[in-house]
């Protein structure tokens, strides 16, 4: 088949016209490429937004490799009709090319590591986050020592043992003690990541409650695309709700009739105190969505028609971590992680770790979910709310309110 | 044994009538040759493949340039990428199709349907399948899933756009998304017809392994490719079922006002009435299926590159036994695992440490594999066709993938890195590229035995290096992402401060995603130009040992003319010490390759070794070299 020929073939044709779709998504490209750029001596915008110009340059890329391949054919063709060894050894060029993407490859993971591994997440402001890091990295250790040792190997063999017609393969069909070895080797280390890793999880997800040292319960409702937030109030303890209570002014669908709910409030960001437990009650209104807060280390689905639960405590407070990263405006954030519907990808609220003392000035200022309307709606008195417990976060007052809560629900 | 012989007389007599009625329609359509078939499945599944890489390439253009518009967007897209730039529904739907088609219709379709069809009857030496009709059906079942799926951009509200993994209530409460309405039921009904088709190839694959092996085909005689096909087929068997379980109670859900996935649900302030349900019941049934499924992804790639392997190193897999019995432990440990896609889903956190202890006892297997693949190499003599270098990409990805897969596996480091780029990097490099890589080792290998004509090998090396490179540059930098927090699935990084460096990266990984595209037409010109105008197949082009290459070049119904060849000796004798050259095909009786046997051979059989004894007395070894 001659070369023109080959150009002018039915099926190159045609696969030049599928390709124009992917040609367009380069003119674009180039466009944006060519705004950022200054401003050009001679104005190409057009062209380079022309479905055409790309066509046309992929069809001569295409044309030249067709070129080359009919050259190193000819070249071929002509050492054979010699008498001389065939042209090309195409079996070193690999082996060569193998070294050489070893080579470029540990360059570019060494890259990847330094530059793009330094954009990353700054340490964890959280205690079982710290947890989470180590052994991050332990495992980070491992598995690039596994990853760099056994792509030597590959692509050293590869590049070793190209093809020769002198030589023959080494008939070595089995080993049972290297195979016992390469099976308990692993076995061993993943053992121990294994038990590293359970013991962690335990540690994160069945806590021993200190009752000293009670966690701050903050609820977290998710629905089509955003959060709302309800702090437990002076009780606290966030109190019931049932989503069939939802309405235009109760949205949460909170059940007032629960004395726990009275006092709930609401708030526009996670304002949290430094040092102290939190106790994040998860759920969601209508699809799935995921609580992420990535600084923290937390991540738990809010599900509908059911509760999950994280706790954690916040090791670092926002000035902190704006001083550690040198980024004043650095702030914690949480957002959705589980795809949810056409705003999944701006769904998030403001986080901020502060000390007990400003929390306490924060918390102060909050409203309550509680205002004059749903007073009306669930016929409560439209006066102030029942005096709160005399002293805040005294545990046995906490109780009381809870066992009346609770009294009350029984007596209805 | 008698009843094997009785089976062959009979199927012998049918090719000789089958060949005088066949017609255009019986020949390449209707057809019940397996061979057809798994062209059939090959081709389909390019062409899946194609639209699906397609429809990710659309995706990275949003991505890179979130703030530009695109107005041929518009021209193919319509309202769904309105003034040249797609809408987020569209968006999500986009992922979704391309995850869909990819894991099921290319890597389980296009990949296991291909090659267990192609391969086990040629490589066990039988006829055809065990049920032909039943062969037929399954790629008819799986066309119009194919139809199916891709009509639902044809609907006015867009195809499923809730991801592949479909969770409810997103994918079950219509007003939750527009891809939610019409295009969900048509994803479902598509699953189910692609599930049936499934079945059907599985137990006709199982029976046929099990049934019609011939002559001295014991079951460790059979190549890896089988013992892939094989076990993949019993993980399909067993566990997609359950997925079309979970597919009918969500149709119920959907359809007639259950509430099996549902409770507690408000739009806004609109209560639905479901009552009791719940969505984790959903995850469970699906990933019961789904992480086998990752399983019967790879399986048959991993089966692919260890027969190519030892076939282009000229040396016999390393470990035969073991890398059976590691495939045997995957496919029962690949059913214990599933709760590791639900670390932070709301599943009792009891069972993520249990599901994290099977998840990696899972590596060892596969680290077993890896390991054999390079002592395969050790000191072989590496012929670089078009295949062994995809074999050899395999391996690669494989190991990349596998590892980040230890990250995962770990529910403690899941929870930072759960629905993260971090997760896209590692399934695409161990379940997309490497699996991928393995149907292409497979196309490239097979390609002279489906079509009797040879591929292009120079344009197969420039699609390797050039979809080598660029899958690496594509996957590798999108783990930082996910080691930054950027979740998956988002439409645009513009909504986040801290997500805007990341913007050049997309920037650069959409570019290395086109020249992967790119790539591609090297490979679909040099199929379909091969498939017509390709050089003419000798009858062994890679000299190997396996059974399909004794078949004859053209094809005939039946497989081989006359009686079926008999195996006497384990398809991986390259480079025996003693034999003239670097190969001993299966049908090759010990008799004839007296200067080669070795004890290990003969399997204890006391007389075959006396005879070897008294051989080897009689012919003195010339020590020589």
């Amino acid at each position: 088949m001659s070369l023109r020929k080959f150009i002018t073939n039915k099926t190159t044709a045609a696969l030049a016209v599928l390709l124009t779709v992917f040609a367009n998504t380069s003119a674009f490209a180039q466009e944006a490429a060519a705004g950022a750029a200054a401003a050009p001596k001679v104005d190409m915008g057009e062209v380079y937004k022309s479905v055409i110009f790309y066509t046309l340059i992929f069809l001569a890329v295409c044309v030249f490799i067709a070129i080359i391949g009919k050259a190193i054919k000819v070249y071929e063709l002509s050492r054979e009709a010699q008498g001389k060894p065939i042209g090309i050894n195409w079996n070193g060029v690999h082996a060569s090319l193998f070294a050489l993407f070893l080579v470029l490859g540990l360059y570019g993971v060494y890259w990847e590591y330094t530059v793009h591994g330094s954009m990353l997440l700054p340490d964890a402001a959280s205690e079982h986050g710290k947890k989470i890091d180590e052994m991050f990295n332990l495992t980070l250790i491992i598995t690039t020592i596994v990853f760099i040792a056994t792509h030597i190997l590959l692509f050293g063999f590869a590049y070793i043992y190209k093809y020769s017609a002198k030589r023959k393969a080494y008939y070595y069909p089995h080993n049972n003690t290297i195979e016992k070895i390469w099976t308990i080797v692993p076995a061993l280390v993943l053992t121990v990541l294994v038990l590293m890793g359970f013991l962690t999880w335990r540690s994160i997800f069945f806590k021993v409650e200190d009752p000293n040292n009670k966690p701050l319960q903050i609820e977290v409702t998710s629905e089509q695309f955003k959060w709302s937030i309800r702090y437990p109030g002076a009780d606290g303890i966030v109190g019931k709700k049932n989503y069939k209570l939802t309405t235009a002014s109760n949205t949460l669908g909170i059940d007032f009739k629960d004395l726990n709910s009275r006092d709930d409030e609401m708030a526009d960001e996670m304002v949290i105190p430094v040092g102290k437990p939190v106790k994040l009650i998860l759920n969601s209104k209508d699809v799935i969505h995921s609580f992420y807060m990535p600084h923290f280390r937390v991540q738990l689905n809010t599900v509908p028609g059911m509760q999950t639960i994280f706790e954690f405590t916040p090791t670092k407070t926002t000035r902190q971590m704006q001083e550690e990263t040198n980024d004043p405006n650095f702030k914690f954030l949480f957002y959705c992680a589980k795809i949810c519907g056409s705003g999944h990808y701006n769904m998030q609220k403001d986080v901020r770790v502060v000390s007990e003392a400003e929390y306490k000035t924060w918390i102060a200022e909050q409203k309550t979910y509680l205002n004059d309307d749903l007073r009306k709606q669930f016929n409560l008195p439209v006066a102030p709310a029942p005096a709160k417990p005399a002293a805040e976060g005294d545990s046995s007052a906490t109780d009381s309110a809870a066992v009346k809560g609770n009294q009350m629900a029984l007596n209805k | 044994m008698s009843t094997i012989a009785l089976h062959d007389e009979h199927n012998h007599d049918h090719a000789d009538h089958g060949h005088h009625k066949e017609t255009l329609i019986s020949k390449y359509i209707f057809s019940m040759d397996h061979k057809m078939i798994a062209k059939q499945f090959l081709i389909t599944g390019v062409i899946m493949a194609v639209i699906a890489m397609g429809l990710s390439i659309l995706f990275r253009i949003q991505l890179a340039w979130p703030d530009q518009n695109f107005p041929f967007l518009e021209t193919f897209l319509g309202k769904w990428a309105e003034g040249g730039r797609i809408k987020p529904d569209f968006y999500l739907a986009l992922v979704t199709i391309h995850g869909t088609i990819m894991v099921f219709f290319v890597l389980t379709a296009g990949l296991s349907g291909t090659f267990s069809n192609l391969l086990i009857p040629l490589q066990i030496g039988a006829r055809d399948m065990a049920s032909p009709f039943l062969n037929m059906l399954s790629y008819w079942f799986f066309f119009m899933a194919c139809v199916i799926m891709m009509s639902s951009f044809f609907i006015q509200t867009g195809p499923a756009s809730g991801g592949w993994t479909v969770y409810p209530p997103l994918s079950v409460v219509a007003k939750a998304m527009p891809g939610s309405g019409m295009g969900m039921t048509l994803w479902l009904i598509s699953m189910v017809l692609f599930v049936a088709s499934s079945l059907m190839g599985g137990i006709n694959y199982v029976s046929t392994i099990l049934n019609m092996r011939t002559k001295g085909m014991d079951l460790w005689k059979m190549p890896l490719t089988i013992w892939a096909f094989f076990l993949t087929a019993i993980l399909g068997i067993l566990s997609f079922p359950v997925l079309v379980a979970g597919v009918v109670l969500m149709v119920f859900d959907r359809s007639f006002g259950t509430s099996f996935y549902l409770s507690d649900i408000v739009l806004g302030t609109d209560i639905l009435p479901n009552e009791g349900g719940s969505p984790i019941l959903w995850q469970h049934l699906f990933w019961f299926l789904g992480h086998p499924e990752v399983y019967i992804v790879i399986m048959p790639a991993l089966g692919i590159s260890s027969e190519v392997i030892s076939v282009n190193s000229r040396k016999p897999i390393f470990g035969y036994h073991a890398m059976v019995y590691s495939l045997i432990g995957i496919t029962v440990l690949s059913f214990i695992v599933w709760g590791h896609h639900m670390f932070v889903t709301g599943m009792n956190p009891l069972l993520g440490g249990v599901f994290m202890i099977t998840t990696l006892i899972i590596a060892v297997p596969s680290a077993v594999k890896t390991f054999n693949y390079l002592a395969t190499l050790w000191r072989g003599n590496i012929r670089f066709t078009p295949a062994m270098l995809f074999a050899i990409g395999l391996v690669s990805f494989f190991i990349s993938g596998g590892l980040t897969g230890i990250f995962l596996g770990n529910a403690s480091l899941d929870i930072n890195l759960h629905d993260t780029y971090f997760v896209v990097a590692h399934f695409h490099l161990v379940m997309g590229s490497a699996a991928i890589f393995g149907m292409l080792a497979g196309v490239y290998h097979w390609f002279p035995r489906m079509f009797g004509r040879m591929m292009n090998a120079k344009l197969g090396y420039l699609h390797f290096w050039l979809t080598f490179i660029a899958a690496y540059l594509v996957f590798f930098p999108l783990h930082f992402l996910g080691l930054d927090g950027v979740p998956r699935r988002y439409y645009a990084f513009t909504e986040f401060e801290f997500m805007k460096k990341w913007l050049t990266v997309n920037v650069f990984v959409t570019w290395a995603a086109i020249m992967a595209a790119l790539a591609q037409v090297a490979f679909l010109f040099n199929f379909f130009y091969s498939i017509f105008k390709g050089k003419k197949a000798p009858q062994n082009p890679w000299e190997s040992n396996t059974l399909e290459w004794t078949a004859p070049v053209e094809h005939i119904h039946g497989n081989w003319p006359g009686e079926i060849p008999t195996v006497y000796r384990w398809p991986y004798d390259y480079s025996k010490p003693g034999h003239d050259v670097d190969f001993i095909p299966q049908t090759v009786p010990f008799s004839q390759t007296m200067s080669s046997n070795l004890p290990h051979d003969f399997e204890g059989n006391a007389e075959a070794e006396k005879i070897q004894q008294d051989w080897e007395l009689a012919n003195p070894v010339e020590e020589n070299n």
